[in-house]
């Protein structure tokens, strides 16, 4: 593999990129193995207030306190913390029409070597779905375009937005 | 004290103070006592309140946040006391009432019931300011402060109605009072 722009787009560094483009300007987090140098990227950031958290809840929790603060939050997390997030989402989110950015390695998808993993990374996009989040999972190539994009749907919409990026997209370039 | 007192002792010496109240009773009782733009009445995600709070308290360090949070919500979202512990700044403060059960569903008992500290586990989270209040003056001594009061009050709810307030007029509201001149 060679050549393609695709190869040379460092997928942390596009994420970082995206978030700065959309002004994020608060995150909370709860690690993952794929977001680490992301995670690292934020905290050398003076513009990022970051909070890493004991439970993704918790940072749905301060997000929307952020939010109501005049920050442009980000939540950054593993789909199996997508789970623990499910009411926050909604009966934080959704009923108080407060946007938020959710930036989500995913896990569990094509090449998968931890079998705890699979199952909730086959429902991930389900669950989505069901809660009516618009995900977008762009390449690496497209994700800072793609993180701008998801935040100003998330701003307009006055609702949460996911991005969903696999484990394809950690392995490039 | 009843819970309805303890509200009343917050809000009457709030000043201008943003304040978070916990989904359920809390909230219907500071509604009662005196509503105000500057109040949050949580509708729904049990255990963040003080979540929210610490979120709102990091945006603007020059506003003072308070949060009116129960124990069982507490209980629900422990980390939230590490998290308090390292990031929260001196405009934040965290009251819980402690009723010693889920006084919003029936009253069954939490563990603070049967001896569980919240105050102690705040401090064992490494909260620097953590302390039990039982009386109204107590309380109100401890609104200056920041960190984190467990007020113990009886179990038992206040005779007061619904909030009658959408969500969006909630947080509408809120926001122009905490941000007026915010532009998004």
């Amino acid at each position: 593999m060679s050549g393609s722009a695709e190869d040379t787009v460092d997928p942390s560094q596009a994420v970082y990129c995206g978030l700065k483009r959309a002004k994020v300007d608060f995150a909370a987090s709860v690690p993952c193995v794929n977001l680490q140098r992301l995670l690292n990227m934020i905290d050398f950031d003076p513009g990022i207030a970051h909070v890493p958290v004991a439970r993704e809840e918790e940072g749905v929790g301060l997000c929307a306190g952020a939010w109501m603060g005049g920050k442009r939050p980000a939540l950054l997390m593993q789909n199996s913390g997508l789970g623990n997030c499910i009411n926050a989402l909604a009966s934080l989110d959704f009923l108080y029409q407060i946007p938020l950015l959710m930036i989500i390695s995913h896990r569990g998808s094509a090449g998968e070597k931890i079998i705890g993993q699979v199952p909730m990374g086959r429902l991930t996009p389900r669950i989505l779905q069901a809660m009516d989040i618009p995900a977008f999972s762009p390449a690496a190539a497209e994700a800072e375009d793609a993180i701008f994009s998801a935040w100003e749907l998330s701003l307009e919409s006055r609702r949460p937005v996911a991005v969903l990026l696999d484990l394809k997209f950690w392995r490039s370039p | 004290m009843k819970r309805i007192e303890a509200v009343k002792v917050v809000v009457e010496n709030a000043k201008d103070a943003f304040l978070v109240s916990n989904i359920g009773f809390p909230s219907r009782e500071l509604y009662f006592v005196r509503d105000r733009p500057q109040n949050f009445y949580m509708l729904g995600s049990m255990g963040l309140a003080s979540s929210i709070g610490l979120g709102l308290s990091l945006s603007r360090r020059d506003r003072k946040v308070v949060v009116l949070d129960g124990d069982g919500s507490v209980l629900m979202n422990l980390g939230t006391l590490t998290t308090i512990a390292h990031h929260a700044q001196d405009n934040y403060l965290l009251i819980i009432l402690d009723n010693c059960c889920y006084g919003s569903t029936g009253s069954q008992p939490t563990c603070t019931h049967l001896g569980t500290d919240l105050a102690a586990m705040a401090v064992a989270a490494g909260v620097r300011s953590a302390k039990t209040v039982y009386l109204p003056d107590e309380l109100k001594a401890a609104l200056q402060g920041h960190g984190v009061v467990v007020a113990r009050v009886e179990p038992g709810n206040a005779d007061v109605p619904i909030i009658d307030l959408l969500p969006e007029e909630i947080i509408g509201r809120f926001m122009r009072s905490f941000a007026p001149e915010r532009s998004s």
